[in-house]
């Protein structure tokens, strides 16, 4: 087992772009693996990685595409490593199949894909949001997903490393969605101490081997996960599988398959969900928004509330499990609702799949390549109001 | 026979659902046995060994014996291989594919893990054909031959599995037959031991599928050609070009010493500690 070595070392406040501070996360949370190939906007975050993963004890390799990337973190993670990737849309598509492995193998992971406009090459140094149901959906079959998103340098810190926490804990590859201008924006950023981090890290099994059941069907959802080479030799596939991880086509067991690793997810979306709300207690318009369009609608909201306008925001880190919780506050209590995204309407979608009361529901899109800015949303505001 | 019950004991799976999906007559179930005697050999214990394979008849294999088994998708195994070993090196990693899986889809693997020369053995059961999907073409079915999805015969020149290796950068690359069963396990056994990337190319059987196609008759007529096209590699140099026509060498093909991944990277990961204040 390759060594982990927690570094300790002074720490002053830095001027570090988003893509670093999502390196710093990973660090941070544990991960001692990256496998990554290069792509604009993510690759940075590579690169750094290359430079601080030996010092940290752990492994980078730059794989030959970003399908062995994540085959490779995968690997990685199976034989009890905290594994990373970072990508961008092509290189995200390309890691659907294995991504689904993991999802069926519950194998902890973390893949980063710094969004830019598409499809195909799409705008490579352009902001977008337009992968937000490929992160949900892009596996084939049927999975549950923990997809977040990251808006400044603080957040790329600290969301990473809930991102690791939850893979951790849920046995689930968790998707982190940045974007080109969280990705490039530099910010002073005070790194926290150690000790004051929470790290979470995958329960092992206490069980002698020969009453290790891998796959079992426990109320909670999450079996204790075996490694290579820890003695417990169990077999992972990613065939649908019994309890025991072997092949199975019995109706019962690929049921019980398939309802254990949704309800592993359902059960802790109160944990997983997390959202800030700003200025919403007497909010007469509310803004949906993640991202980089977040940071625009905080400071929109902070110019409407200078002319009295009441508007608030409520800000989404986690977008699946989608926190139906506080959105269908926000459409209960607000008399309009305004989701800017830099897509065609993404998670606009779910907020109107809730289908509560008679709250309007503005889609707010742009897709040319150009994040949104605090005064085109409040002029959106002032045409609603 | 004696022998034979006791590595079932000690290596099969007995929770396994038995039997095996491979067809009667199949030469997979030779490359296991193979596989299984030279890691018995070679006295590794069971808690070591990680096996990897992608997906087809051949990709099976590793549920079924009792190790660290990882079946994973079609043609990345290398992939995941690369992970395991290089987050614990202490591993022996052992990658198992067929012929469509290592050299069509899974192709750049292959030979990215060549050139890097990571200390990870791979071996290719060569059939010439996809068998579990019902017998098309594959990356090494022969020139002028049929299968399912060339019925008006195979128009590609097929890829030399070993030979690519070679040209890739592997430390070792040998050329076995399941007709050659004992010699396979030696072939495998230097395999493991040898550090760096290290190829076994398998010839096999498919009487199922390619052998229909191609009117080779059973798998006993397969076995019996196997043994008359293969050439020990010691002799084919003084063999003509006519001689050597039609004919595959076996034996170990190349055994030489490249810089290997894991211990160059381990090498950076010391001094980078070390560097630090």
């Amino acid at each position: 087992m390759a060594k982990h070595r927690a570094l300790k070392v002074i720490r002053p406040p830095a001027l570090i772009h988003g893509n670093a501070a999502i390196a710093r996360g990973a660090i941070a949370a544990g991960c001692r693996f990256f496998a990554g190939y290069p792509i604009t906007p993510a690759t940075e975050i590579a690169e750094i990685m290359s430079r601080e993963m030996p010092r940290h004890g752990g492994t980078f390799i730059q794989m030959e595409d970003e399908i062995a990337s994540m085959g490779a973190i995968v690997g990685a993670s199976l034989a009890g490593v905290k594994a990373m990737t970072a990508t961008s849309g092509p290189g995200f598509c390309l890691m659907q199949e294995i991504l689904g492995f993991a999802y069926a193998t519950e194998t902890p992971c973390v893949v980063v894909n710094v969004m830019r406009g598409g499809p195909s090459t799409g705008l490579p140094t352009r902001p977008s949001q337009s992968d937000v149901m490929l992160s949900r959906w892009g596996a084939h079959g049927n999975h549950a997903s923990i997809v977040l998103a990251v808006s400044s340098v603080e957040d790329c810190f600290h969301v990473t490393l809930k991102a690791f926490n939850f893979s951790e804990k849920f046995r689930t590859p968790v998707i982190l969605l940045s974007d080109e201008v969280v990705a490039h924006t530099r910010a002073i950023f005070s790194p926290p101490e150690d000790d004051c981090l929470s790290v979470i890290n995958r329960v092992r099994p206490s069980v002698p081997p020969e009453w290790y059941i891998p796959y079992e069907n426990t109320a909670r959802g999450v079996p204790p996960m075996a490694v290579f080479g820890d003695g417990y030799r169990h077999n992972v596939t990613g065939l649908v599988h019994d309890v025991r991880g072997f092949p199975t086509e019995q109706k019962e067991e690929v049921r019980t398959f398939y309802e254990r690793i949704h309800r592993k997810i359902d059960l802790n979306r109160e944990e997983i969900e997390l959202f800030e709300s700003f200025f919403l207690d007497d909010a007469d318009i509310c803004l949906i928004a993640y991202g980089s369009a977040s940071m625009a609608a905080l400071e929109s909201v902070h110019l409407a509330r200078k002319v009295n306008l009441k508007v608030g925001l409520l800000k989404l880190t986690t977008l699946f499990p989608f926190p139906s919780k506080p959105v269908e506050e926000v459409l209960n209590r607000s008399r309009i609702v305004i989701v800017p995204e830099m897509n065609f309407g993404q998670i606009v979608q779910e907020v109107k799949n809730l289908g509560v009361c008679q709250t309007r529901i503005i889609p707010m899109n742009r897709y040319d390549g150009h994040m949104f800015t605090p005064s085109e949303i409040l002029q959106k505001i002032r045409e609603v109001y | 026979m004696q022998e034979s019950t006791h590595l079932i004991h000690q290596y099969l799976r007995h929770d396994k659902k038995f039997p095996h999906l491979w067809c009667p007559g199949c030469g997979n179930g030779i490359v296991l046995g193979a596989l299984i005697r030279a890691i018995h050999h070679l006295g590794c214990s069971k808690n070591e060994i990680a096996l990897v394979s992608g997906i087809g008849c051949s990709s099976r294999m590793p549920t079924y014996v009792d190790f660290n088994t990882l079946h994973t998708v079609h043609g990345r195994a290398l992939t995941f291989a690369t992970g395991i070993k290089l987050a614990n090196p202490a591993l022996k990693v052992i990658a198992i594919m067929g012929d469509g899986d290592a050299m069509a889809i899974g192709g750049n693997h292959f030979i990215h893990a060549a050139r890097r020369n990571i200390d990870i053995t791979a071996l290719i059961m060569n059939n010439s054909i996809y068998g579990m999907t019902g017998g098309q073409s594959s990356p090494t079915t022969p020139f002028g031959s049929v299968s399912a999805t060339a019925p008006y015969t195979q128009i590609e020149r097929p890829f030399q599995v070993a030979e690519m290796a070679i040209a890739s950068g592997a430390s070792y690359v040998a050329r076995g037959t399941v007709y050659h069963a004992r010699k396979l396990i030696g072939l495998i056994e230097q395999a493991i031991r040898k550090p760096g990337f290290s190829v076994v190319e398998i010839i096999t059987h498919c009487h199922v599928q390619f052998g229909k196609y191609n009117q080779m008759g059973s798998h006993i007529d397969m076995l019996k050609w196997q043994k008359s096209h293969a050439v020990p590699a010691e002799k084919a140099g003084s063999l003509s070009d006519e001689a050597l026509k039609d004919k595959f060498t076996i034996g170990v093909l190349a055994n030489r010493d490249f810089p290997i991944f894991d211990q160059e990277y381990e090498k950076i990961r010391q001094a980078a500690m070390q560097a630090q204040p």
